[in-house]
């Protein structure tokens, strides 16, 4: 992991003063102060002087930040002005290396390959899931050490949503961390730590599509199921699919639901740490947890942004955005928008209206896995709760490097049981 | 004042006295009927207000625009009388207006 501190790129913005710089050199897309968590002036900065703001250079070249909730909404609800071709990440990906998968497809085949996998994670099928899920998150809590400092990243918050992912594809369970893997080299900047170039990194999937392929094989000529793969194999959209759309697929449902859990599930106890009120609220009345929850994915917004680019020439916020070019839209600044939420610079696990959040975009791309995500930490917490006096935690927290997936790599802890 | 019953999955029924013009999402919410979570509070880009029309209401709510066909045809629950409720405004038409809402809403 390259560290913060030792971040000599020319582009960094860490330490500059976000007040006084010069606005048109503010560039959000650098991975530094996420990791330094020094973004949040730069985004009020935005808000308040320039909410649609133009940066004419950094390393992944032009594009415009989207910093308003309301200019968010405006963007994510109009795809035949704002596509999410080719791809959703800043960074113009190599056609060698892009898979393909419906998050960052337009209508109509992104409806169409949307609707296959969706049952999977629609809530009926969650039902059924919820107890295998209670049972594999109270196996995880059980075996933790009480008053022993230990790793909440590693122990807890991958851990759990490995284990949920295996459940969702009905992966062989003893080798579920390949999924984690292969979840982290597919969004991997090569030489940050996972995988150290490109070539390694197509490796991995090409070895997460031979497995994958093996699923897929074995369940074709099976009854349909309720697993994933088994869904894909078996929709009149999918069957007939190309292997790299497959496992773009298979990578989209796993990114989707990995990084973004595994911080949710991070960014809680940190939260719940830093505001030890919301902690007493939450020890005093545990029906709160469903709310929290959606305060908890407001307040960590797994997922800083999402890119679409223009396909014509239009105006917004009193800007001129040209086709073609790069629009931002960060979820992160839009969440701490105090016009839209209520005491947005505060978190409240009680607040009202919790679940009008930007965390998982709104519109037809709006996140698939929503109820999932919810109905996992919802029963962590109620287990969490159950066991334990507080999460206590007892180190600095470390960043990911990224400012696309806002998470951590590090939570030191201590368990204090109920007394 | 239009009066609107919401049907719960289960059967409970919530009897809603509201003022025309704003939408049948707006009076579910705000008579605090549960089973209506309209996450986008109204811009129809969420599906989280997704309701199920009397069919013999049906005609009088309205077309179905692009936008919340668009959302409404990703829905794992879509039936022919589906609607987004904040899509819905309330009229003096609609007094006696019934509504189900689905298990769950996605
Ligand atoms: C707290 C957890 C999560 C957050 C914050 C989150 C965030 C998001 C966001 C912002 C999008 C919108 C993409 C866009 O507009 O371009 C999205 C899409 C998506 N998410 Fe999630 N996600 C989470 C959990 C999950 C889980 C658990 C899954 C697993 C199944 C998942 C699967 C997906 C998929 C498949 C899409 C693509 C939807 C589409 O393009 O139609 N997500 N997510
Ligand atoms: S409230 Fe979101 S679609 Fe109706």
């Amino acid at each position: 992991m390259t560290d913060a501190s030792a971040d000599q790129s020319k582009w960094s913005m860490v330490g500059k003063d976000p007040w006084t710089m010069p606005i048109e050199k503010i560039d959000l897309s650098h991975p530094g102060i996420w990791q330094a968590n020094e973004f949040l002036p730069f985004m009020e900065r935005l808000r308040l002087e320039d909410p649609v703001h133009y940066c004419a250079e950094s390393a992944v070249g032009p594009y415009w930040s989207i910093t308003k909730y309301k200019d968010i909404m405006q963007v994510d609800t109009s795809p035949e002005i704002f596509s999410s071709e080719p791809t959703i990440g800043i960074v113009d990906t190599y056609d060698e290396y892009t898979l393909p998968s419906f998050i960052s497809m337009d209508p109509p085949k992104h409806d169409e390959q949307r609707r296959i996998a969706q049952p999977v994670v629609a809530p009926a099928n969650l039902k059924r899931l919820e107890h295998l899920i209670r049972q594999r998150v109270c196996n995880i809590l059980d075996e933790l050490p009480l008053e022993t400092e230990f790793d909440w990243v590693k122990e807890v918050s991958i851990e759990l949503t490995t284990q949920m992912l295996a459940t969702l594809f009905d992966f062989p369970f003893e080798s579920r961390h390949k999924l984690t893997f292969w979840s982290d080299a597919a969004t991997a900047i090569p030489g940050a730590g996972v995988v150290s170039s490109n070539e390694e990194r197509w490796a991995a999937m090409e070895e997460c599509l031979q497995v994958f392929t093996g699923l897929w094989n074995e369940r074709v000529n099976a009854e349909p199921g309720n697993d994933l793969v088994s869904m894909l194999a078996h929709g009149e959209a999918t069957q007939n699919m190309p292997p790299m759309e497959y496992l773009g697929n298979i990578i989209l449902l796993i990114v989707g639901g990995n990084d973004t859990t595994r911080n949710s599930i991070s960014g809680g106890v940190l939260a719940l740490n830093e505001n030890p009120a919301e902690y007493d609220k939450l020890r005093a009345d545990r029906s709160i947890i469903p709310n929290m929850v959606s305060e908890i994915i407001r307040w960590q917004t797994p997922l800083a942004y999402m890119r679409r680019t223009a396909l014509v020439d239009t105006e917004l916020g009193g800007k001129q955005i040209k086709a073609g070019d790069k629009v931002v839209m960060w979820y992160a600044s839009g969440n701490r928008d105090s016009e839209v939420i209520d005491r947005a610079d505060e978190f409240l696990i009680d607040r009202d209206k919790a679940r009008q959040h930007l965390s998982f975009g709104f519109g037809l791309h709006r996140c698939m896995g929503n109820r999932l995500a919810e109905m996992q930490l919802r029963i962590l917490w109620e287990e969490i709760m159950q066991r334990f006096d507080m999460v206590e935690v007892v180190g600095q927290p470390e960043r990911v490097y990224s400012s696309f997936v806002k998470g951590y790599t590090h939570l030191p802890v201590r368990l204090h049981g109920l007394s | 004042m239009v009066k609107i019953k919401f049907i719960e999955h289960s059967g409970q029924e919530h009897d809603v006295e509201t003022n025309p013009g704003a939408s049948v999402m707006v009076a579910a919410v705000s008579n605090g009927v549960p089973g209506i979570d309209a996450d986008c509070g109204g811009a129809c880009s969420c599906a989280t207000c997704h309701v199920y029309v009397d069919q013999e209401w049906l005609e009088r709510t309205g077309e179905i625009n692009p936008t919340e066909e668009a959302m409404l045809s990703l829905s794992t629950d879509r039936k022919d009388n589906s609607r987004l409720s904040c899509q819905i405004q309330v009229t003096e038409d609609l007094d006696g207006l019934v509504v189900t809402m689905p298990e769950f809403q996605f």
